[in-house]
């Protein structure tokens, strides 16, 4: 649905975007990682036609992006941007109905959106005695508005508290299974990892992996820790078998023992640990989160 | 999009804008000062010469002319230095633009907005002024003419320097920069620009600048505004210094108005362009 081939951006010296290469299918959350100048805003303003790229191109359903067609586009897109702001001098629901008049959006929808984010009961107090996560919800819901095809959520749990944030996704949810396409960049990763079907991993203006968690685990076959608890007067003993018997790292850590082996040795380790029949109290498997492969593959660092 | 569209689009920005100044009492507040100030010029006008009372359309239009000057292109140009800059400062510009409304709407729909909110306050003032004279002072017809002129003339003014502030706040990347400049130009065109050309005029002589005044004092919106208002009675035409050697032949009121209506839209153009860029 939304595809970018080749697209460049320079900002003076500086390459925001280099060559990016994407394609966001029609109905999928998908998510935009990156460390704070990875080019993610940039590409996100440019699809957005906020500003326009050096050169590439840009195409929403198929339809390469000008000036004028993107203008006809954006009836059916919501934006919600990082760090929102409104006008302190209208009311939530002033604000809603001036955007969905810029939007030809139905006035009733305001009415809903509002009730939908949990604004209701605050939809005639003016935005600038709203908290901050008030406004996000504010945003959120303008964003929302004339039931957008497209939805791009630029850190969209900035200033939410985790039941706000649990309901944002099961928003985001609906709205997917109603066809709603959904780009969305987050710095909170462990958010991103449960709620993207795809990802693209930007460095330096550059994506460096796109796909699923699934896809990127596989791609970089991290290794993952297997923790066994065992009865304390047992464990160095344990600790000193399994050291000897497995060629993988193991190590004691208070009454627990660590074993850390690669994805693909996951089962055959199992089958081991089986036939010694070990007394365990406990077993636990800790896969590599988000976070951990892309800090693995320094595509997260800062340099 | 379609035309009709674009039309929405300006529609409602300027709605938004219009309806922002009626209810922060901005176009209230500035009706009553044009009120006051055009009562008490009628009034107490003549003071100096140790007359009080209403004593004529032509005193009343002249010491109008000369606080017009002042006033119109200062409230101007406060009322539209930040109409674009504000909204980037803000953090507003871009949630704008994301939606279905071109830079071109945008700048639009924001002119006249604000356009709007000057032109009541302008009408409203001066319109109540001139109801509470025609209660109390009866007038010939002619001088009502007049009077209405200098309202018309007036508002042309305010947007003119409207549009120089409009455009003003595409060009400044803060709002700091763009009241310094909004200011500046006051300065330039109400204070400095008639002292630059009697001093070129000084300089040369005469001689040379002379044939080129008149166009040069067309370069000045301020300028045309007291051109429109004194011409015809000669009593006004008295009143005035530099502009009492503006030929007849170029004060057509059409003529003027016109020049007006491209100080109007010169600004906006290039703002227009610049705001596309």
């Amino acid at each position: 649905m939304i595809s970018l081939s080749q697209v460049c951006k320079s900002f003076g010296a500086i390459q925001a975007l280099q060559s990016v290469d994407l394609r966001i299918s029609a109905g999928e959350i998908f998510g935009l990682i990156g460390h704070n100048g990875a080019g993610k805003s940039t590409l996100f303003n440019i699809m957005l036609g906020l500003i326009r790229a050096d050169s590439g191109q840009v195409a929403i359903d198929g339809q390469t992006i000008d000036a004028h067609t993107l203008l006809r586009q954006k009836r059916h897109i919501g934006y919600l941007p990082e760090n929102i702001a409104l006008y302190d001098n209208l009311t939530g629901l002033e604000t809603l109905a001036f955007f969905a008049r810029l939007k030809h959006a139905a006035p009733a929808q305001c009415h809903e959106l509002l009730e939908q984010v949990g604004l209701s009961a605050s939809k005639f107090r003016k935005v600038r005695e709203y908290s901050k996560g008030m406004k996000q919800r504010l945003g959120f819901a303008q964003a929302l508005l004339g039931q957008p095809r497209i939805l791009f959520l630029d850190e969209p749990t900035n200033g939410l508290d985790p039941e706000g944030i649990r309901e944002f996704y099961q928003t985001l949810r609906q709205c997917q299974q109603q066809g709603t396409t959904i780009v969305i960049t987050s710095h909170i990763l462990s958010e991103i990892q449960q709620r993207v079907d795809r990802m693209a991993i930007l460095r330096d203006g550059r994506v460096q992996f796109a796909g699923s968690l699934a896809d990127l685990r596989k791609a970089r076959n991290p290794s993952l820790s297997i923790f066994l608890t065992l009865p304390p007067h047992l464990a160095e003993e344990v600790h000193a078998q399994l050291t000897e018997l497995l060629d993988l790292p193991v190590s004691l850590e208070g009454q627990q023992i660590r074993v850390i082996c690669p994805t693909d040795r996951k089962l055959s380790l199992m089958q081991q640990l089986t036939a010694l029949s070990l007394p365990l109290l406990d077993m636990a498997m800790h896969e590599a989160s988000l976070e951990e492969l892309l800090l693995a593959t320094e595509a997260f660092r800062h340099d | 999009m379609t035309n009709l569209s674009t039309l929405h689009a300006v529609k409602v920005v300027a709605a938004k804008e219009f309806r922002d100044r009626i209810r922060s009492r901005w176009v209230l507040a500035m009706a009553v000062v044009f009120t006051i100030f055009t009562l008490a010029i009628s009034f107490f006008g003549s003071a100096q010469q140790g007359l009080v009372g209403f004593q004529g359309i032509e005193p009343l239009i002249a010491s109008l002319v000369s606080l017009a000057i002042y006033l119109l292109p200062l409230i101007a140009l406060i009322l539209g230095f930040d109409a674009i800059v504000g909204e980037k400062e803000k953090g507003t510009l871009n949630l704008l633009l994301s939606y279905p409304l071109s830079p071109l709407a945008l700048l639009t729909g924001k002119y006249l907005g604000l356009a709007l909110a000057m032109s009541c306050a302008t009408l409203i003032g001066f319109g109540a002024a001139g109801a509470v004279i025609a209660v109390n002072v009866s007038m010939p017809a002619a001088d009502w003419l007049q009077y209405a002129g200098f309202v018309v003339s007036a508002l042309l003014l305010g947007l003119v320097f409207l549009s120089i502030a409009v455009a003003l706040s595409v060009f400044c990347q803060s709002r700091t920069s763009a009241s310094g400049l909004a200011i500046g130009i006051w300065f330039f065109f109400v204070l400095v620009f008639d002292l630059l050309l009697l001093g070129a005029l000084v300089i040369s002589g005469g001689a040379s600048l002379g044939p080129l005044f008149p166009i040069l004092l067309l370069l000045n919106p301020a300028d045309i505004f007291r051109i429109l208002n004194i011409f015809g009675p000669e009593d006004l035409h008295a009143m005035f210094g530099l502009i009492s050697v503006f030929p007849p032949s170029l004060a057509d009121p059409l003529l003027l108005g016109g020049i007006m209506v491209m100080w109007i839209l010169s600004p906006l153009a290039i703002a227009a362009w610049r705001f596309k860029q």
